[in-house]
């Protein structure tokens, strides 16, 4: 928590976070990818998928964490998430109205079924990580500049 | 029922306990002990969604508070001009107030209609979405302007913070400005 974390936590919590950060960031994407049959959602699934990325930050330090998802990236991420659930609200208009389920429904209980749902899940999905963790990056940015300039 | 009253008078304690300590982190780890609570809570009321997302956020913000934020150099404008911004406090509380006690009259009683909704909901949310998963139904179909607008209100407050905290609104008058993108 303060200068001497920034390049990362001891020996024990990087092996720890190198077994388990694999499976945090599956779970998140089981979560999401079945939003439709499962409780869970594009917006649990998007802050586990950023959870594990601040687990990677917190562990390694942030070099470590920003090296495999820049900054950049997060931006353009969060943007495509807001892009693609706006384009399938207005893809609606192609049967009717606004947020029209238009693809077809397939069987219940199945992965691919419930229409746009799944696709709206992924889209909140990429919007709610990517804007969480570029939240935790700035404040963690600012506090590690703030105790540069003493 | 017993857990239940048992989960809320512990997480009451737990509020008390965070508002009243002096030590920060502390204070930080009874307000996360509240949260957990809470999920458990949202459990026994048989709402899953609900609760796994309580878990994650409430870890996040447990997790931005103790590392992003908890140490002191963050300034805050607590002190002077204490007359004006209790002024201003209280003109809105009173405003908000005001406009409230105007709107609830116009509001239904409390749970007269009750599950007027939501049966349309549980009895064609399956074959009229295919989905399994009411609540997604609910949200991502029904009710889709109001995930819309919260998918708003995140990418303003994203924008909001990094608008803040950005490396060049925070120089000091007799620095250099450097064009550096952060």
């Amino acid at each position: 928590m303060s200068r001497e974390h920034d390049k990362g936590m001891s020996v024990i919590v990087k092996t720890i976070t190198r077994l388990t950060i694999g499976l945090i960031l599956l779970y998140g994407i089981y979560i999401v990818t079945h939003g439709h049959v499962s409780p869970g959602g594009g917006f649990a699934g998007g802050v586990i998928i950023a959870l594990s990325f601040v687990h990677l930050m917190l562990a390694y330090g942030k070099e470590t964490a920003l090296k495999k998802f820049p900054k950049g990236l997060v931006s353009f991420l969060e943007s495509t998430g807001a892009v693609m659930f706006l384009a399938i609200a207005f893809l609606g208009f192609t049967g009717g109205y606004f947020f029209l389920n238009f693809i077809s429904k397939g069987k219940p209980y199945e992965l691919f079924s419930a229409g746009i749902i799944p696709l709206c899940n992924i889209a909140i999905c990429l919007k709610v990580g990517a804007g969480l963790f570029a939240i935790f990056v700035a404040l963690v940015l600012l506090k590690l500049e703030s105790e540069e300039k003493k | 029922m017993v857990e239940l009253y048992i989960l809320l008078i512990f997480m009451i304690v737990g509020a008390i306990v965070a508002t009243e300590l002096k030590d920060l982190l502390s204070s930080v780890i009874a307000v996360g002990a509240v949260g957990l609570g809470l999920s458990i809570v949202f459990l026994i009321l048989k709402a899953p969604d609900v609760a796994i997302t309580q878990l994650v956020v409430e870890i996040l913000c447990l997790i931005i508070l103790i590392r992003a934020t908890l140490k002191k150099d963050i300034p805050f404008a607590t002190t002077g001009r204490w007359f004006l911004n209790t002024l201003i406090t209280v003109t809105f509380i009173t405003m908000f107030l005001f406009v409230a006690a105007k709107a609830l009259k116009e509001l239904p009683s409390f749970g007269y209609p009750i599950m007027k909704v939501a049966k349309t909901y549980l009895a064609n949310g399956l074959q009229q979405t295919g989905a399994a998963n009411v609540v997604s139904s609910v949200i991502l179909d029904f009710r889709a302007y109001d995930t819309l607008g919260e998918a708003t209100i995140l990418f303003t407050a994203v924008i909001g913070v990094l608008a803040v905290v950005r490396k060049i609104g925070r120089k000091k008058q007799d620095e250099t400005i450097e064009e550096e993108d952060e």
